[in-house]
């Protein structure tokens, strides 16, 4: 079977049309010796054969479709209803490109000011942007926007150790080369009182995770000092958080943040094995025009029908140019849509549930393993869907042998952390059962001896 | 096209009206319709000090950005706070409501080497 689909009348029109007798007669500047080389590729296969062997590879992935995952760390396992997926692969969402054109593209639009608009209400604040790329690079733009906002005049940014490492290593890639000095993480004892502690009048920007790093809830008062001390230096105040637990917790907006943002991939969008993921972003009005990405405005056509556009795009780098705070031009339609189909189908109770069922179940199970001969649970603070064990073995160690069990374990923190050899941080949604989370258990119990 | 007498202009399009040992400062009628409807201006503070011909703000349209170069030089004593959440006030009125800037000069002489009205309408109609 051929694939391609060029019939040979057809590759004659064309070759008369560009007046050329052969297609060898195209490839006249390349030597004869290097025209045809020999390749050694095996044999053309059926659609039926290519598929099998496909399939074969495939099947040499652990999935999600065959082991339990209690990994956490940045990126969550949800259940994503069916209507997400036969909405996103309708043609017009799915092969739409940047909607540059506007009167083409109401529907793109339309749907991206509805992820937008979503954004908003979830975080508290007034402006969303269209998404970037993922989580990290979300902060990376967070703290250029603050040191735009502040004039690049002041040069420190305060990062919280309990931010995702992977994060505030993006953060510091992107400002690399630029007179910013990013402090506050080089110790774990950095809570958010030290880290108001140090806000001073050269700080542009101090930055917190909420839940963090370790899947602990921070309490609202403790984050309105937080804000205090940094509006008090006319310094602004970044959130990072887990959409989800936005369902549960006081969002940022209300306490004051200026910019909330973080991974938006638990909503709605599946794993991946890492990515496509896509960064949510939000700020005040009053900061809009330094804030980078794509915004999709609502107005009004010459017939004064609601119509939605692109907006301000002075401030993006292919008009802006050096001046601009950012050089992204692009965001995460297809993962935005995704989004917001999810957020519309569970609706706003909807989503608390889910919050709710993370919530308990990782409490559940953090509980149980607690009472595990040779486990303990580290956390002793509130937390949301996450926490940290101490295993009787090295956590790496244990992770290996729960693959035997098809389970995939919690994060060995040592990835991060080397002197957290025994430690785990493990997390649960409102995917896993009881029973998955009791033979969770069992297991644990089993490689431990 | 309006061309203020009372003014001053630049290459770049900047009007400078001199009051006393102050002067005002804004971007010309010419300037403001290429630019088309202005979204957003963004000024110094006030203590701000600029050399002539330096670069003292940005003004962003619908389809383009554009920096604001000093006509002379100054410190910056007031600024036209109207225009964050009217910015069309440049478009309607650029000498007069459309005011980007105050300064105290010093150094008055640069005003000298400045194009008077009628030099600058003859700049921008060769333009056209």
């Amino acid at each position: 079977m051929s694939y391609v689909p060029v019939t040979p009348d057809e590759r004659a029109e064309m070759l008369a049309a560009i007046g050329v007798s052969s297609i060898d007669d195209l490839f006249v500047d390349v030597p004869p010796a290097h025209r045809y080389p020999q390749i050694d590729l095996p044999a053309p296969q059926s659609e039926l054969e290519v598929l099998r062997e496909l399939r074969a590879l495939a099947e040499k992935n652990a999935d999600l479709d065959h082991m339990l995952s209690f990994l956490g760390a940045g990126a969550y396992q949800h259940y994503i209803p069916s209507v997400v997926n036969h909405m996103l692969s309708r043609g017009e969402f799915y092969t739409a490109y940047t909607p540059y054109q506007p009167e083409i593209s109401q529907g793109t639009l339309q749907a991206i000011f509805e992820y937008q608009s979503m954004i908003c209400e979830l975080t508290g604040m007034e402006v969303a942007n269209a998404s970037h790329y993922d989580g990290s690079t979300a902060l990376a733009e967070g703290v250029l926007m603050a040191y735009n906002v502040l004039r690049g005049k002041r040069r420190r940014a305060i990062l919280s150790p309990d931010i995702h490492p992977e994060y505030r290593q993006v953060a510091r890639t992107y400002t690399q080369g630029m007179p910013i000095e990013i402090v506050g993480d080089d110790r774990l004892e950095n809570d958010l009182r030290a880290l108001a502690a140090m806000i001073d009048e050269n700080t542009f920007c101090v930055a917190v995770q909420n839940p963090d790093f370790w899947g602990r809830l921070t309490p609202i008062d403790v984050l309105r000092d937080l804000v205090q001390a940094a509006h008090a230096h006319n310094a602004l105040v970044i959130v990072v958080g887990n959409p989800i637990a936005l369902a549960l917790i006081r969002p940022p907006g209300e306490y004051g943040a200026d910019i909330a943002l973080g991974e938006a991939q638990p909503l709605g969008n599946a794993l991946n094995f890492g990515g496509p993921y896509l960064g949510y972003f939000a700020c005040r009005q009053k900061d809009v025009h330094k804030m980078a990405g794509r915004l999709v405005g609502q107005t009004v056509d010459a017939d004064g029908k609601r119509g939605f556009v692109l907006t301000l795009s002075a401030r993006e780098q292919h008009i802006k140019r050096e001046r601009a705070t950012s050089n992204i031009c692009t965001n995460q339609a297809l993962c935005a849509l995704a989004t917001a189909i999810y957020l519309s189908s569970l609706g706003k109770n909807g989503l608390r549930q889910v919050a709710e069922l993370c919530y308990h179940k990782a409490h559940y199970l953090a509980a149980a393993i607690d009472r595990l001969e040779g486990y303990h649970l580290v956390t002793q603070e509130p937390f949301f869907n996450e926490f940290v064990i101490a295993c009787p073995k090295p956590a790496a160690e244990i992770n290996r042998a729960l693959l035997q069990h098809q389970i995939i374990g919690g994060l060995a923190l040592d990835r991060f952390y080397p002197d957290m050899g025994d430690r785990m941080l493990v997390c649960a949604t409102e995917i896993h059962s009881r029973p998955m989370l009791d033979a969770f258990v069992q297991a644990l119990k089993e490689v431990a001896r | 096209m309006k061309y203020d007498p009372q003014c001053r202009y630049n290459e770049t399009h900047e009007w400078i009206r001199v009051e006393g040992n102050e002067a005002v400062i804004g971007i010309s009628d010419y300037a403001q319709s290429e630019l088309n409807d202005i979204v957003y201006v963004e000024l110094p503070e006030i203590g701000e000090a600029f050399e002539k011909g330096e670069e003292f703000g940005s003004v962003e349209s619908v389809k383009t950005a554009s920096e604001l170069y000093m006509p002379a030089s100054g410190e910056v004593i007031a600024v036209n706070k109207e225009l964050e959440d009217k910015p069309e006030l440049v478009n309607q009125d650029p000498f007069g409501q459309g005011w980007m800037i105050r300064i105290r000069l010093v150094a008055p002489e640069e005003i000298e080497d400045l194009l008077d009205a009628q030099a600058y309408r003859a700049l921008c109609e060769e333009k056209a």
